[in-house]
């Protein structure tokens, strides 16, 4: 067993080029999720308003996001705006701005089951205290949503950092991309190098994702008790 | 409950609007290719920025691949790297986007690089969507079997079993061409290489870049026919219409061919892996002449 398929990962720098693909999903997921937690609380009070139009669109808007495949929009948006629009997005921007359509309305979503799930009596309370419509979302109903919130935010972030693996074809050079590349460059010097290299890959995303799934758990008991 | 519903449903028929509404123009690209929306840069554009695109493959080694440094290597590299060198005075002047097999075409399409050098094997239903420039490489069929009973021509192999995998051309042209060899069929490449180490079949037949490398691999197998079949020629592929670049790339392949350049090439990048015994003519393209 001399030519065990670890070594790949000590050659060279590809256990840090390992790491800068992760990094790279990371960010991407990170700085979506940032932007669709911001969009989507805007959208979940929008969503819960008593126009119908309103409502109409924003359920049609959740519809798209929900029904069109992550890959299409990602190709949308990086082709398809070059082509048509004559944008040229680098891969990057293009993955930040489609997981943001795509988180902004997922998370509006949650934050308008969220908003609806407070009794009406606090919305009623606030008024009868001569509260401003905008007061009573800052300071009595938006903290009471926070916190039923988290648990289900931290689930949709792990999805996030899970369905980046999909930004690679437009051209984003991250963890799973990086990994093919090492098990590639070694293929005739080490052939099984591809059951080690996934394996790195599999305890890397278990090593973000897990912290977060388990701060989700320990919130949503803590909201329990 | 009825109200929702209803709004879903007007949902998708607005989402299924709207996706046709996207495709519609890609199709009049591909069947009008003189106007794609995203103008590709002309020759002159790319010597004012100073750098030319190129996409290539990152996981093909031996065509186009990143080293353990984090270097990308390869077959095309070095052609792409020689291209700027032509074109701009250094290879560094370069700049290599990793492409997918998948999204060759709209990297293209989208002006997103100047030219795609990533082991494009030119076939007539992709001319419609991209121009071809002089090939460089070429692939055709290859037949693999155990030295002691080594198999050096088709002729050899009547009546006896060869090993192809489903769906390859190995497939196709044996069935049409040779119907007197007996034909054992799997799914998979690593069935096809266990079978032959086993010796359920004579020989085994598929892309001669692949029983080469493997050859090389496993001792005791050698490639008693290198080249057979249906030759399909690997070229350069630029924007539809862009015939300024195009025109310049083919002037080049054919300066390089009076140096043997694809030759130094195959030195370089394809020797290491497909080792001495192999006949650079079966690969090598030189000034465009296959």
């Amino acid at each position: 067993m001399q030519n065990l398929g670890i070594q790949v990962l000590f050659q060279g720098n590809n256990f840090l080029r390992l790491c800068g693909g992760l990094w790279q999903s990371l960010q991407i997921a990170v700085i979506s999720m940032v932007l669709s937690i911001v969009l989507g609380m805007i959208l979940g009070i929008v969503m819960t308003s008593p126009k119908k139009l309103v409502r109409f669109l924003c359920r049609i808007y959740l519809e798209i996001v929900r029904i069109m495949p992550q890959l299409v929009l990602l190709f949308l948006v990086y082709f398809g705006a070059a082509k048509h629009l004559n944008i040229n997005l680098p891969g990057s921007w293009a993955a930040v701005i489609v997981f943001t359509f795509w988180g902004a309305a997922e998370m509006g979503d949650l934050v308008r089951s969220a908003l609806q799930s407070i009794p009406v009596h606090q919305y009623q309370s606030g008024f009868g205290l001569g509260m401003t419509k905008l007061q009573v979302y800052r300071y009595v109903i938006i903290p009471q949503t926070v916190r039923r919130l988290l648990p289900s935010v931290m689930n949709l972030l792990t999805r996030m950092i899970k369905t980046t693996s999909l930004v690679v074809l437009i051209g984003v050079i991250e963890v799973v991309k990086v990994g093919k590349q090492i098990i590639d460059s070694s293929r005739y010097t080490v052939p099984d190098a591809a059951l080690w290299v996934y394996g790195v890959i599999f305890i890397m995303y278990f090593a973000i994702c897990y912290p977060f799934s388990r701060a989700a758990a320990m919130l949503d008991k803590k909201i329990k008790d | 409950m009825k109200k929702k519903l209803l709004g879903a449903l007007l949902g998708v028929t607005l989402a299924a609007g709207l996706i046709a509404g996207c495709s519609a123009p890609a199709k009049e690209n591909s069947n009008g290719a003189q106007s794609p929306s995203a103008k590709a840069r002309t020759l002159s554009e790319i010597k004012d920025s100073g750098t030319i695109k190129i996409g290539v493959f990152s996981d093909k080694n031996p065509f186009g691949y990143v080293d353990a440094n984090g270097k990308i290597q390869g077959y095309d590299v070095y052609y792409g790297k020689r291209l700027a060198k032509d074109l701009l005075g250094s290879e560094d002047k370069v700049e290599f986007v990793y492409v997918e097999a998948a999204s060759r075409v709209e990297y293209l399409k989208s002006a997103k690089v100047d030219v795609i050098l990533a082991n494009f094997t030119v076939t007539d239903e992709r001319k419609d969507q991209v121009d071809f420039a002089l090939p460089y490489m070429k692939v055709a069929l290859g037949v693999v079997s155990p030295d002691d009973k080594l198999i050096k021509d088709a002729a050899e192999l009547n009546g006896k079993t060869l090993i192809v995998v489903k769906g390859t051309t190995a497939e196709t042209y044996f069935s049409q061409n040779h119907p007197e060899i007996k034909l054992l069929k799997f799914d998979e490449y690593q069935e096809a290489y266990d079978a032959l180490a086993d010796g359920r079949g004579d020989a085994f037949s598929t892309d001669n870049t692949e029983v080469l490398a493997w050859a090389i691999q496993n001792k005791g197998f050698t490639v008693g026919i290198e080249s057979i079949g249906n030759t399909d020629t690997i070229a350069a592929a630029v924007q539809k219409g862009n015939t300024e670049l195009l025109d310049w790339i083919n002037e080049d392949i054919k300066t390089l061919g009076k140096e043997q350049f694809f030759h130094k090439n195959f030195e370089e990048t394809l020797k290491p892996v497909y080792g001495d015994e192999i006949d650079p003519e079966n690969l090598v393209v030189e000034g465009g002449q296959v």
